[in-house]
């Protein structure tokens, strides 16, 4: 079970974000989880939002470069340890994180982490059969 | 060869005559011998009896750069190439380099009028000359070289780089004459200072700086820094390397041209009409005396203007002002020839750039940096930072391999760069004159 993220690129100049956040919400869009990754030169912007179709065509119509990635998110145990056993297990299986950040809380209590594997199927498959709960973009889309 | 060589005082009609001559030996042999020329001859309605004057040189085709691109490599060499004996090269406008060959009678001519340059310039045998221009393809080492040892000075080949050790080797060895571009002579400034050397602990007396544009009051830090006094050299590959023309210490004012071997012409460059004396314009070379690569109305896209107003060394050889600009859009970044279409050339070899790019070129410090913008589009952007790193550093890589300068790349947002109705603004260059 993955969910679908939007990734977009941020030339580093002032005022991107701002325009990004203010094109979504022109359109209605409800931003879930975000997170900023940046380089002396430039940074990449990855969202998870309610209706990726439709962010991914008004922030192209809005000029920025756009790209759709799938990502796996695990309901992390809201407890010391939590998110140190779905990375051992990620560790253990032989399989890389390449970015991952955090979500809002659950209903249950549980956080939500979200993450982009060097082998996204290997490690979803892994994380099911260790019995760690994916969380489903219905669920994270949910408001 | 100390001094005054004695055709350099000759009278006009004395000079003339002689160019004369060349010109018409020269124009009879390329009609003969290289099937280019005698085409474009041929499409111009001209045969070599046609040449009577100096001034019927204006009724000849003119040779650019893409007609040495059109007969890369070799094609319009003269000579079988068991003849050739050296081969240098210069940036071409795209992919493939210019290139230029030399014979054996090149290489001593070539060896004989950088060593007038450099007497010129002030330098003389017992005269430690240490020679900063880079050794290789490029024709600023090995030409100076050849000059320098032609002239019985003793040449320290140190080649470009390295800055401390450079600056050692001149305070240690006792160089007394510096060979650099003003930008490398204005780095090593630097470096000495940070190495807490005073212009005070060297013997440097003159420099002689070329291959790039410099602005007078870059002349004055050079002086002041390096406690020389700095002269202009002017050359390039096609018409031989360094050794086309020189400032004499004298005067200073503007370069003299050995106009017995390269009979230069100031042309309009719209109307590539011949333009009288004084007259700013594109500065063109015929080489009258090269064997292996003569050239017939080179074309050199840089601006200048010519005088025949007497100098006061005793020269009668006709001068050039120093260079103000290019006729295109050539960029000189420390010292190495860029055209922004190799820049293109480079990107599109890289799968996925867009066609949309521009070429910032500032200074940092005394020396000159070159950005390239290049637009981020969906077919390389996967939303991984080392995807994006990846891709900058394969730029810089090829555009390192291919001009043979490093550059930073920017990445910036699709549409960013302007899109400018006809001609695209390609350069912007913030480097202050």
């Amino acid at each position: 079970m993955q969910v679908e993220q939007i990734a977009v690129f941020l030339e580093n100049k002032s005022g991107r974000l701002a325009k990004i956040t203010s094109i979504l919400a022109a359109n209605d869009i409800n931003i879930r989880a975000l997170s900023v990754a940046d380089t002396a030169d430039f940074g990449i912007l990855r969202l998870i939002v309610n209706h990726v179709g439709k962010a991914q065509e008004v922030l192209k119509k809005g000029g920025f470069t756009v790209s759709k990635t799938d990502v796996v998110a695990v309901a992390v145990p809201d407890r010391v340890g939590g998110l140190a056993e779905v990375l051992r297990a990620v560790t253990e299986g032989g399989y890389n994180v390449e970015y991952m950040y955090a979500y809002a809380h659950r209903a249950d209590g549980s956080a939500v982490m979200i993450f982009r594997f060097d082998d996204m199927p290997g490690a979803v498959a892994m994380l099911k059969e260790k019995d760690f709960t994916l969380v489903s973009s219905h669920e994270i889309c949910a408001t | 060869m100390i001094g005054i060589d004695e055709i350099e005082t000759l009278p006009r009609t004395g000079i003339e005559s002689i160019q004369l001559q060349r010109l018409q030996a020269l124009v009879t042999r390329v009609y003969a011998s290289v099937p280019p020329y005698r085409k474009k001859m041929e499409q111009a309605g001209i045969k070599p009896e046609d040449i009577r004057t100096l001034g019927d040189l204006q009724h000849l085709p003119f040779t650019t750069k893409e007609d040495l691109r059109d007969n890369y490599p070799y094609g319009l060499f003269t000579v079988p190439m068991e003849d050739v004996i050296r081969l240098h090269a210069s940036s071409g406008t795209t992919g493939k380099p210019t290139v230029v060959g030399y014979t054996m009678t090149d290489i001593q001519l070539w060896s004989s009028v950088m060593a007038r340059c450099l007497a010129m310039a002030g330098v003389h045998r017992g005269d430690l000359v240490h020679n900063a221009y880079g050794y290789g393809l490029f024709t600023g080492g090995l030409g100076a070289h050849y000059g320098i040892e032609a002239l019985g000075a003793t040449v320290i080949p140190v080649s470009g780089g390295n800055s401390k050790r450079q600056i050692t080797i001149m305070r240690d060895f006792g160089s007394t004459v510096l060979l650099s571009t003003p930008s490398y002579a204005l780095n090593l400034a630097d470096a000495m200072q940070d190495a807490g050397i005073d212009p005070g602990d060297l013997k440097l007396r003159v420099g002689i700086h070329g291959a790039e544009p410099w602005s007078v009051n870059m002349r004055e830090e050079v002086e002041r820094k390096l406690g020389l006094r700095a002269v202009d050299i002017y050359g390039l590959s096609e018409i031989i390397g360094p050794g086309v023309a020189m400032e004499c210490l004298h005067s200073r004012q503007g370069m003299h041209i050995l106009e017995d071997n390269f009979l230069p012409e100031i042309i309009n460059p719209d109307t590539l009409e011949t333009q009288p004396l004084e007259t700013e314009g594109e500065l063109v070379f015929t080489t009258l005396t090269k064997e292996a690569l003569p050239l017939i109305r080179y074309r050199t896209k840089d601006i200048s203007r010519l005088t025949l107003k007497p100098c006061d060394c005793g020269r009668s050889l006709v001068r050039m002002a120093k260079v103000s600009g290019r006729s295109d859009d050539m960029l000189i970044i420390r010292g190495v020839n860029v055209f922004p279409s190799q820049v293109e050339h480079v990107l599109m070899g890289i799968d996925g750039v867009e066609p949309h790019y521009q070429i910032e070129v500032s200074r940092d410090g005394s020396l000159d940096v070159m950005a390239v913008l290049v637009e981020v589009s969906e077919r390389v952007f996967s939303g991984e930072i080392k995807v994006l790193e990846r891709l900058t550093r394969s730029i810089q890589r090829e555009i390192k391999d291919m001009l043979g300068v490093s550059c930073q790349v920017r990445l910036v947002e699709p549409r960013s760069i302007q899109r400018s109705e006809g001609k695209a603004q390609r350069v912007i260059d913030r480097r202050a004159q």
